[in-house]
């Protein structure tokens, strides 16, 4: 198709190409300096002074997600969830309105590997300082009521049948049972019912008190204050916190399984399928090969190698991707789509053929230029504001990534070459060991 | 969307969801002082062309990267029976090539340089976007020019692109019975107007959707007197408006003949639907009739509902999360919504799913109770000036996305009000009254403008095979 191009197009992308190398040099100087220091209590900091803006993002990240759950699913959640439902001095009113009254965004997460909680704020004092006391106060003296649990506790059993009627967590929670059997990770992160009403106030206080202390707690602060600031703020967000508890490792993967075929009947119109295994843990060597890789196969949407075959050669999907989640334990490459029951055959043929394709070949010279160009010229896009610049000190913090993470990023990423991305696809991913799961209709009307 | 990247919104935004532009108001908040900021209209730009064209360019040097995007006056209220979801299919197909950039090379160049990219289709608007690193605006320019008037539309394309979208109609709606819910809802509601159009269209209409429909479509709604560009980011706004001189100028305007009105025959009764598909959850959607902006004869009503929309659902210490999910424990989810950033009439909407061992009736009431609340009480001060506090500091957040800038400024512009309106925002929401609320509250919220939608779940074990499409069955 290059030949089409009209010689305008060329010389613009000449143009382009210039200017991609100029900007090039100077992205090292272009990323924000990340600022790292342990505060009083233990707990990591990652601080980005970011003053454009009246405003500060907080996240801290406990290394308390469903993983740390054992043999209560669930419980990692609804710890989480309960935090900001009350406090030894304040109901779940009273905290939503110290929040809002000055217009601040409390927020609070869980999967697999952690557990977050983060607050945006305005910097004026008189609209942080209050927000802020709550937010110290949330984290640090949940009152975990029987009342409030109950409550809680029937809106996730609403919730986990809402599941029921959601191809798409039906599908994610069968594959994670099936990939990950007898590792922390097969669990969902919702639960089941059984635990969810076997769970006890005794279960959330333990699991609160070993996991909720200063020494597994990751700062990330973006916004607008100066590094004094930022180190009176860190140590007064863990000054209440609980004293260390030594956590065990989350065990590695240990997949060996042979190729298997799962199917779960739903009566949904369309077959949700999800095909993968388990590729690589994060601090792997291989990582930006692999994260090249992808982009290639069908990480980035139109004209990657999924979603070219099975979208828009075909016509057989709306969504057609792949992605590798990175996580603390080897965590999975999934390749998935949805296609109407009787073209299921079909898209898995597909599916199957275009991902043997690139495990022989692995890309070309050209694909592999394509995809640098892509991900280097497109850098600045990543850490453009407040919210992504959080995103990523927080995951560097937490998952003790070099601090010259973003720094050397794009240089990683244009050392990679074809035999990279190939070796380390080759060397994870196995046709013949693939977890195939498919939720649909096994016998639809034809 | 032609690709996934949230979960479909459906309802419109409540207030905290909207894009909330501030004005620096120092004295607003006794308690707290507001940060003096730049008005959300600072080094902002509008250029015109003689072609129509409108650009609107703001200046934002935060990071060195841009968003440029082109808005068309056309989405599914433009639509007309037996060619529902026109205009989404037609953005599908917006990407198969022109002469100069064949299928394939628009994702290509904006890949190669870095871009990201994507488009959505709405009630009242279609639009399209990249973001790059601030050096390659002209890549946009260049291409999104071309395609303004050079789309080829392949038919082979167009037979695959069909299938694409019946295949997204399937996952986002025919297999999600909240959103089956609200298509059928929204239908019930509207009876004359084209607000009964489904965006993503009915899918009968899709199965006999012809190119040369799309063809007609694309000639009668993409020219560059029905277009606004907004680019947002670290540019220098002569510098674009040169280059956007340079790609668009040249282009010639065409007539566009503007679709009727089809005004909304006047509801004059409570109307109640019931869907039944396999489900787990009961679920309710239900909605007034309430004006939009655009269409409020007083538009202070607009203001006043944004308002009392953020009084019942505006975050979690507003009175649905504290009486209805809290307090009484009676639903387990529930919220409101009010577009009054709309081309029409729009709807003041409730939706929800009670909590275990509650029904869909004791949701309802309760609603009606708060209603009738709203109705006979004034709101307080404490909740008012909690909300001036959510819509001054959501300003504030907005800022942080240039992309979310942007679409502000295009989404007022093409339902045809002044983007310089950003600047009033925050005051006009400050100057809502307690006896507003309640006045708006009793002027709209009465039960003849009603309509309610339930959600009958039906058994998902079912050994009864459901229907595939029509198109599918061989």
């Amino acid at each position: 198709m290059t030949s089409l191009l009209t010689h305008k197009i060329k010389s613009l992308l000449a143009i382009v190409a210039t200017v991609a190398l100029a900007s090039y040099a100077q992205l090292a100087q272009a990323t924000p300096e990340i600022q790292h220091w342990q505060n009083e209590h233990g707990s990591k900091v990652y601080f980005v002074a970011a003053p454009e803006l009246p405003m500060i993002d907080i996240r801290i990240t406990f290394d308390a997600g469903s993983a740390r759950d054992r043999d209560i699913p669930g419980l990692a959640l609804m710890t989480n969830g309960l935090l900001a439902e009350g406090t030894s001095k304040l109901d779940a009113d009273a905290i939503a309105e110290s929040f809002e009254n000055v217009g601040a965004n409390f927020d609070n997460s869980v999967d697999r590997d952690s557990a977050t909680i983060s607050l945006r704020s305005l910097t004026d004092e008189k609209w942080f300082e209050p927000a802020l006391e709550t937010f110290i106060t949330v984290l640090s003296d949940p009152s975990f009521s029987e009342t409030v649990l109950e409550r809680e506790r029937q809106r996730a059993l609403i919730a986990l049948r809402g599941q029921k009627q959601s191809p798409q967590s039906i599908i994610g929670n069968a594959f994670y049972k099936n990939l990950y059997a007898g590792h922390a990770y097969a669990a969902p992160t919702l639960g089941y019912e059984k635990s969810m009403k076997a769970m006890t106030r005794a279960n959330i206080q333990l699991f609160y008190q070993r996991h909720y202390v200063a020494s597994n707690a990751t700062i990330a602060i973006v916004g607008d204050l100066d590094r004094k600031g930022a180190v009176a703020l860190a140590n007064r967000l863990t000054a209440k916190l609980g004293k260390e508890e030594k956590l065990s490792r989350i065990d590695a993967v240990n997949y060996s399984s042979a190729k298997k075929r799962v199917h779960i009947e739903h009566p949904s119109t369309q077959t949700h399928i999800m095909v993968g295994m388990p590729s690589h843990a994060r601090g792997d060597k291989d990582h930006f090969a692999l994260f090249l890789g992808n982009h290639i196969l069908g990480g980035s949407g139109f004209g990657s190698h999924i979603t070219k075959a099975i979208r828009e050669d075909r016509g057989l999907a709306y969504s057609a991707y792949s992605y590798i989640a990175a996580m603390r334990a080897e965590g999975p490459l999934v390749i998935g789509l949805q296609t109407s029951t009787n073209q299921t055959d079909e898209a898995l043929q597909v599916l199957h053929d275009t991902l043997a394709a690139f495990l022989k070949n692995g890309p070309n010279e050209k694909e592999l230029i394509a995809a640098k160009q892509d991900i280097i010229n497109g850098f600045p896009l990543r850490i453009a504001s407040n919210s992504s610049l959080l995103d990523y000190v927080s995951l560097i913090g937490f998952y003790g990534l070099p601090l010259d993470y973003l720094d050397s990023f794009t240089d990683k990423i244009d050392k990679v070459s074809k035999e990279n991305v190939r070796n380390a696809f080759a060397k994870r991913i196995k046709l013949d060991q693939l977890l195939t799961v498919t939720v649909g209709q096994s016998n639809p009307e034809q | 969307m032609r690709l996934i990247q949230n979960p479909q919104t459906r309802l419109g935004a409540n207030l905290l969801g909207l894009k909330l532009p501030l004005m620096a108001l120092a004295a607003l908040l006794a308690t707290v002082a507001i940060p003096a900021l730049a008005k959300p209209s600072d080094n902002t730009h509008e250029y015109s062309f003689d072609n129509g064209l409108k650009l609107i360019v703001k200046e934002d040097h935060r990071a060195p990267v841009l968003v440029s995007q082109v808005w068309y006056k056309v989405g599914s209220t433009y639509e007309y029976d037996g060619i529902s979801g026109i205009s989404h299919a037609l953005e599908h197909m917006m990407f198969k090539g022109t002469e100069k950039f064949p299928d394939g090379a628009f994702d290509r160049i904006v890949s190669e340089n870095g871009g990201r990219h994507n488009a959505f289709t709405s009630q009242d608007y279609t639009g399209y976007y990249q973001e790059f690193e601030k050096s390659r605006l002209e890549v946009s320019f260049q291409l999104e020019s071309d395609r303004m008037r050079g789309l080829l539309l392949p038919e082979e394309e167009f037979k695959k692109e069909i299938r694409v979208v019946m295949e997204e109609r399937q996952l986002r709606t025919e297999d999600n019975p909240q959103a089956l819910t609200y298509e059928q809802f929204n239908a019930a509601a509207f009876v004359s107007s084209s607000l009964r159009i489904p965006v993503v269209g009915w899918m009968n209409d899709l199965e006999n959707m012809t190119i040369d429909d799309l063809s007609d479509w694309y000639e009668q709604w993409y020219s560059p007197n029905n277009a606004t560009i907004v680019v947002v980011g670290d540019v220098d706004p002569e510098e674009v408006y040169s280059l956007a001189k340079k790609y668009f100028a040249p282009i010639k305007s065409s007539k566009i003949k503007q679709p009727k009105p089809r005004q909304e025959i006047e509801q004059t009764g409570i109307r109640k639907i019931v869907v039944k598909a396999p489900a787990e959850l009961p679920y309710f959607i239900s909605g007034y009739k309430a004006p939009s902006l655009l269409t409020a004869k007083d538009k202070s009503d607009a203001y006043a509902l944004a308002v009392l929309s953020a009084v019942l659902d505006g975050g979690n210490s507003s009175r649905f999360a504290k009486k209805l999910i809290r307090g009484s424990e009676i639903a387990a989810n529930i919220s409101t919504g009010y577009r009054m950033h709309s081309r029409g009439e729009t709807l003041f909407h409730f939706d929800g799913t009670p909590a275990e061992g509650k029904t869909i009736n004791d949701l309802i009431a309760a609603i009606n109770a708060e209603i009738a609340l709203l109705k006979t009480e004034l709101v307080s001060n404490k909740e008012l000036d909690r909300i001036k506090a959510q819509v001054v500091a959501s300003e504030v957040y907005q800022r942080d996305s240039v992309s979310s800038q942007a679409s502000t400024i295009g989404a007022l512009e093409s339902i045809g009000l002044d983007w310089r309106i950003i600047d009033e925002f925050v005051e006009k929401i400050t100057a809502v009254t307690a006896k507003d609320i309640q006045r708006v509250a009793k002027k709209y919220l009465i039960e003849d403008k009603l309509t309610i939608a339930e959600l009958d779940p039906q058994p998902l074990d079912t050994k009864q095979p459901r229907r595939a499409p029509t198109h599918l069955r061989h």
